[in-house]
């Protein structure tokens, strides 16, 4: 049996002190790269799904509008409604908001502002052309229907 | 110089540093969301004074694609009932270029054009007039019930149609076209090309009240 024995056994252990650095590399890299989100969702969010996704290049001049049925539906009904924020509002309260959005950009900047448009997939037209509708009054006309990417066939 | 004696070992025990950091890498992977800020641009028409009549633009019927969505997400492209999307974006291209009646302008734009995009562009009089502003339109329009995701389909594939055109005149593929994002010179360069005399025509109408609230 001796001819079996391995000779100058190596040393089998994995060096690990490296490992608690590689870890807190992907860690910083995870804290870096992603966002807390800020407000608690009051509405339902299942984003619809498309092919043609563009990306928006400067995340300063993006807000962001969340269209959809309450979560809370004993308080606030089962009729679509509109986050901003962190608040509900009315299709009235638009105007006000965009304008409140602009007041943050510089000066050169409030043409710019683009509005994201986060609505629910079961969202029906109405609603949302009545957003539109607002949104044309108040001039902030550069609308982004977000949406998921679909795999294509 | 007092020496002690058994002295203990002075490195920290750092084994279990891994462990924490993992404990934390966990944390922040479920907590956190990546930020996608992806979706279909759209630029809304300016507003209407209510004292001023909109303005009468002439176009022929021929010029304009109409995709009507009603409340039942059932499609009617140019009066033509359509099962579902799929070919709706090589009709819309077909349409876009099409050259039925060119004057002098669409003439030397349709010279310009790749040899693939030549292939693809038919002359057919009954159809759109030539690609330039002015010359095809796409109209989509939908009823206050239709649902927003089917809406967003048909935009998609209309878009997809424009995107696919300007892409293969710069010669890349319409995903590398999508992703440019005009930063550098050479990247707007190529976006501009793309796109140059064929605008993206795509008229949303308001919705009817049919089906909503």
């Amino acid at each position: 049996m001796s001819k079996f024995k391995k000779k100058n056994k190596v040393s089998e252990n994995i060096p690990t002190s490296a490992l608690p650095d590689i870890i807190f590399m992907l860690l910083f890299f995870f804290m870096v790269t992603t966002v807390l989100r800020e407000n608690e969702m009051l509405v339902e969010q299942k984003i619809p799904q498309a092919t043609q996704l563009q990306k928006l290049e400067k995340k300063t001049l993006i807000s962001y509008l969340y269209v959809g049925k309450p979560k809370n539906t004993a308080l606030y009904g089962t009729e679509p409604r509109i986050q901003a924020n962190d608040v509900l509002i009315n299709t009235s309260d638009i105007i006000l908001w965009v304008n409140q959005e602009k007041d943050k950009l510089s000066e050169a900047e409030r043409d710019m502002i683009t509005i994201s448009l986060k609505a629910d997939r079961e969202v029906k037209m109405g609603p949302i052309s009545d957003i539109q509708f607002e949104l044309r009054e108040v001039d902030a006309r550069r609308v982004l229907y977000a949406s998921v990417g679909k795999v294509q066939n | 110089m007092a020496r002690k004696k058994g002295r203990m070992s002075q490195e920290v025990n750092a084994g279990s540093m891994a462990d924490i950091a993992f404990l934390l890498l966990i944390f922040f992977l479920v907590t956190t969301t990546i930020a996608s800020d992806k979706g279909i641009l759209n630029i809304l028409p300016p507003k209407q004074d209510p004292n001023v009549p909109p303005p009468e633009i002439p176009l022929n019927e021929r010029n304009i694609f109409n995709i009507l969505v009603n409340a039942n997400d059932q499609l009617l492209v140019e009066g033509e009932y359509l099962e579902n999307t799929e070919k709706l974006s090589d009709d819309v291209k077909a349409f876009i270029l099409n050259f039925g009646a060119p004057d002098e302008e669409a003439q030397a734009l349709f010279n310009s054009l790749p040899q693939s995009l030549k292939a693809q562009a038919n002359r057919d009089s009954k159809s759109s007039d030539h690609p330039m502003s002015g010359g095809a339109v796409v109209s989509i329009k939908t009823n206050r019930g239709t649902s927003y995701e089917k809406y967003l389909e048909v935009l998609d594939q209309v878009k997809r149609a424009y995107f696919e055109i300007y892409a293969e005149r710069v010669g890349i593929t319409a995903d590398q076209y999508r992703a440019l994002t005009g930063k550098t010179a050479a990247e707007k360069e190529l976006q501009d090309r793309g796109k140059e005399g064929i605008p993206m025509a795509i008229s949303i109408a308001e919705p009817d009240k049919i089906g909503g609230n």
